[in-house]
């Protein structure tokens, strides 16, 4: 069973429930909810948690539910945060590096091409290095920084889960990075809505392989 | 020495004298300050449609597939399995004309809250926005704050907006319109309605606080003129929250879900006396209501502050006693207010107290029937009533990048695909979310009309927004009918079949003949094309006094249409595939009256061919069968800038080039290469088909009655166009750059 984190603002907690029951089961969980007793795996998803208001994800990163999250991450579990949930989990620390508003200092929606880098962890197993995935993006804060030397470390460590393709880096993400993974690669942010690419009726399916890889996630064993 | 105070403050609320005589007759006596108030804002044009009811009686409003019709929040149409879609247009043009971002973000709000007012679940917003020329710096300010104000708000709440249409003319430069629409599913069962019902049951005011912001925006930005200076009207201009409607919006659909409302509606312009008046007014009812229970943001707020105030997020609904606690739980739960402030009485009164001392009473009927309804005096006016100005030379030479020939075909076509009415409004639509809810089959610009999945019912939507004021101002009538052909136009090539349409109509000061003339006309011209198309007018609103000392904007009658087709997977693109033929079908006969090439030649006149509904409408049922059968690679209706613009469209999104001849085009209709070219008018829809099934769609057309015509064979990367010797030829490239380029002009 996947968890999708309900907190007041959230926009896309239907569509990512929806997404991934196409290859599991899902449910909501409301963000005053502490047990994650029984979930597989649990999302973050996208909108505007408490409206955004202060600096996206500031907020919401402080609710009971993202407590219980972290402790879910802490052992072991797989967690997927796209697009305002990558913001929170920026903001909670578990994922390196920021969001900060698009260079455009615009709002985007747009299909772009992503390409997989070669990263470890669950979310790994359905995607090859070099895929390319077409997923929309739709933010205003997607620009993702971290200075350089972390940055580097980063790429050494094999922490860079995507990147846009190149030439289709909507909001000037440094190095073109578009989804990290923390140190365990239990833990994946992405600003691109995978949740919106599963049907090719609306534009692609290539967002799938996410969903399917978060279903065979084991649920964690708390320490 | 001036006080400050006026000898008769109905007149300085926008109520004539002989208004207030009535008000005094209908009460015995004169008006309090509280009850004044309440009525200058019920009896304004705004909420008392006092210069237009009588003419929006002409409009059809009976169908098979009608749920809910106008007088409600929002109409519905029936899609199946227990399902309707909500749908409903509004203008918010005043507001944004004073400060484009926050107008243009509550616009959207509003219409939001009219919807799920209903008890549907919005799940696309479209909008339809009038600027003056990007030439000047108010309006491409005006435009990139109304555009990022909308992103906001519809971004920010979760609703995608999936389409919408802009243009960008002169008499707009002084008051611009912001227009828009909302579509929400519900299920039939657990839609609700906002009549106010059984005495003793409560009446709570939910969501927001209640604030001095927006106090009086009905009466005095929308239903007067646009004056100078009225950048001191901010203030009345309300700020919205997103976020507070978000926890409202989902708040509510749980407590309809659970059954729990009697009667909901939202607070809109008027704020709480329209709401309330309405309610009680529907329910056959009176209301007491007592301000000092009102949420309020500043307590020192006077009673008819409380009752007048427009503040944003707010709804109304009528609860059983025994469920308040449920209410109120519910809506702590979704962290948003709740109040009861009030109850349902049997006196068919309306009134307010002040911790329980009354200091407004009103009869019901009175505040919100018996306002005066006034006679228009329409008369024509004797020419071209607006501006005339030659910009051809310009934008040629602006595409070529030095100066050349105008009367050169190929300039003239790569002029006008950089002109912003033509030019793609990517730059404005990917600042929307066109994509959560996981519905948007086809995004803005990928298809004629948004298409939207129903899984409620297995099937999809398509949705359109439509109006081009110019050609209402050439002549209303025709402008108006063409206003809704071209909507079912861009459905048809979506494969949709109409099932209901929504109206704002954004005209004038109607007290002037040539205004009241235009609205006259133009009602009729929506009138018998709903009739003819058989299209049910499901709701609207009406937006006058759009003018100011400039004079009036071109009459614009926006229509919002809503249709359904049964498989999204067969929704033909814009792109047509290398080899295909392009066959032109429908009864469209190309004229250079009000077309964008006479606005760019300074040539604007009065006068436009007069439409013949029923080959439009045969043509549609055809090009509806040829998309649900799947055949087709691509569909576009022929509009803005004409046949070539159209085809240059499909070319640039098919990344391939176009090799047309339309002499067989110009022997039928007559008229020369370059009307053929440019010339616009209602009735034509260009399809793109393999070359294979191409002599089976102009055989199925012959069966039809349908006027058909191959006008050419996709190849290569260039356009060329023959006209009788006036030939088109562009590089597809060149022509996409041109075409990309609104952006630059920002």
């Amino acid at each position: 069973m996947i968890g999708v984190i309900q907190f007041p603002g959230s926009c896309d907690e239907r569509d990512a429930v929806a997404a991934a029951q196409r290859v599991g089961d899902a449910r909501l969980v409301w963000h005053e909810e502490t047990d994650l007793s029984g979930l597989d795996g649990v999302i973050v998803p996208g909108g505007f948690s408490y409206g955004d208001y202060l600096r996206a994800g500031a907020i919401a990163r402080f609710s009971p539910a993202m407590e219980a999250v972290s402790r879910f991450a802490a052992d072991g579990g797989a967690v997927l945060g796209i697009c305002n949930g990558f913001q929170v989990l920026c903001e909670a620390g578990l994922l390196p590096g920021a969001l900060l508003p698009n260079e455009g200092l615009r709002f985007i929606c747009r299909q772009v091409e992503l390409i997989a880098e070669d990263f470890s962890g669950p979310f790994g197993s359905d995607i090859a290095p070099g895929d390319r995935l077409s997923i929309p993006v739709k933010h205003m804060s997607g620009r993702y920084f971290a200075p350089d030397d972390q940055l580097n470390r980063l790429e050494a460590d094999g922490l860079i889960a995507f990147r846009y393709a190149p030439g289709a880096n909507p909001n000037g993400s440094v190095r073109d990075v578009a989804g990290v993974v923390n140190d365990a690669g239990n833990v994946l942010g992405l600003m691109p809505h995978p949740e919106h690419a599963v049907d090719p009726l609306t534009g692609s399916d290539d967002g799938l392989a996410l969903f399917r890889a978060l279903a065979a996630a084991q649920q964690p064993a708390p320490a | 020495m001036s006080t400050g105070v006026s000898e008769s403050p109905h007149r300085e609320l926008g109520l004539t004298d002989a208004e207030y005589a009535r008000i005094t007759e209908l009460l015995g006596r004169d008006p309090n300050q509280v009850e004044l108030a309440m009525f200058s804002l019920l009896w304004s044009e705004h909420c008392a449609y006092k210069h237009s009811r009588k003419l929006l009686g002409r409009l059809p409003t009976d169908g098979e597939r009608v749920v809910m019709g106008p007088g409600e929040n929002a109409g519905a149409v029936d899609v199946g399995n227990g399902h309707a879609v909500a749908f409903k247009v509004e203008s918010h043009n005043h507001p944004s004309a004073v400060e484009p971002f926050q107008g243009a973000a509550t616009g959207v709000g509003g219409i939001l809250r009219d919807v799920f007012a209903i008890g549907a679940r919005p799940i696309a917003v479209l909008d339809s926005l009038r600027f003056g020329e990007l030439s000047s710096g108010r309006s491409r300010y005006l435009f990139e704050g109304a555009v990022a104000g909308i992103a906001h708000y519809g971004n920010s709440i979760g609703v995608p907006t999936v389409g919408g249409e802009v243009y960008f003319e002169p008499s707009y430069e002084h008051n611009c319109l912001v227009n828009a629409m909302c579509v929400g599913i519900a299920k039939t069962d657990e839609m609700i309605r906002s009549a106010a019902a059984g005495p003793g049951n409560l009446l709570v005011i939910m969501g927001a606080s209640t604030g001095r912001d927006g106090i009086g925006g009905a009466s005095v930005l929308a239903s007067a003129e646009l004056e100078a200076g009225d950048d001191s009207k901010r203030p009345t201009v309300q700020i919205g929250d997103p976020f507070e409607e978000s926890k409202v919006l989902e708040c509510c659909l749980e407590l309809l879900e659970r059954d729990l409302l009697v009667s909901l509606q939202d607070l809109g312009a008027a704020g709480l006396t329209s709401s309330a008046g309405e309610m009680a007014s529907k329910g056959g009812v009176g209301l007491d209501i007592d301000v000092r229970r009102v949420p309020l943001r500043e307590d020192d707020m006077e009673p008819f502050e409380v009752m007048v105030s427009e503040s944003q997020e707010r709804m109304l609904a009528v609860v059983e006693p025994s469920r308040l606690d449920e209410v109120v739980a519910t809506c702590e739960r979704w962290q948003t207010g709740a109040a009861a402030i009030g109850e349902i009485t049997d006196t068919g009164r309306l009134r307010v107290l002040d911790d329980g001392v009354e200091v407004g009473d009103v009869p019901v009927n009175a505040l919100v029937d018996e306002c005066p309804l006034y006679d228009l005096e329409p008369q024509e006016p004797s020419g071209w009533m607006y501006g005339n100005d030659e910009t051809l030379g310009e934008r040629v030479a602006l595409s070529a990048g030095r100066s050349a020939d105008a009367g050169d075909p190929s300039a003239i076509l790569r002029g006008l695909l950089g002109t912003p009415n033509i030019a793609s409004k990517q730059w404005a639509f990917e600042q929307y979310d066109s994509v959560v809810g996981s519905r948007t089959a086809r995004r803005p610009e990928a298809a004629d009309a948004a298409v939207l999945m129903i899984p409620e019912s297995d099937r999809a939507i398509a949705v359109a927004i439509d109006g081009n004021g110019r050609r209402v101002a050439c002549d209303p009538y025709a402008g108006a009918v063409e206003a809704v052909l071209e909507c079912a136009q861009n459905l048809a090539c979506a494969g949709a079949e109409p099932l209901g349409l929504t109206n704002c109509l954004n005209f004038g000061n109607p007290e002037k003949p040539s205004v009241a003339w235009q609205l006259d006309r133009a009602v009729l011209g929506l009138a018998d094309a709903c009739v003819a198309l058989r299209v049910p007018v499901v709701g609207g609103n009406v937006s006058l006094y759009n003018e100011t000392e400039h004079g009036p904007i071109y009459p614009t009658p926006v229509v919002g249409m809503v249709g359904e087709l049964p498989d999204p997977a067969r929704v033909p693109g814009l792109a047509p595939g290398e080899g295909d033929r392009l066959v032109l079908v429908g009864p469209f006969s190309p004229s250079l009256a009000g077309s964008e090439l006479a606005k760019q030649r300074g040539e604007l006149d009065s006068g436009l061919p007069q439409p013949d509904i029923p080959p439009v409408s045969d043509a549609l049922a055809l090009v509806r069968e040829l998309v649900r059968d799947g055949i087709l690679s691509a569909a576009h209706d022929v509009s803005d800038g004409g046949l070539a613009c159209a085809l240059a469209e499909m070319a640039i999104a098919g990344g391939v080039g176009i090799d047309a001849d339309l002499d067989p085009l110009v022997e039928l209709r007559g008229g020369s290469g370059e009307t053929c070219l440019f010339g616009e008018g209602p009735g034509g829809i260009v399809l793109a088909v393999s070359d294979a099934d191409a002599k089976a769609v102009l055989g199925r057309a012959e069966a039809a009655g349908v006027e058909a015509v191959d006008v050419g064979v996709v190849s290569g990367e260039r356009l060329e166009i023959a006209a009788a010797e006036r030939d088109v030829s562009v590089a597809v490239a060149d022509a996409e750059r041109g075409w990309r380029a609104l952006g630059d002009m920002l």
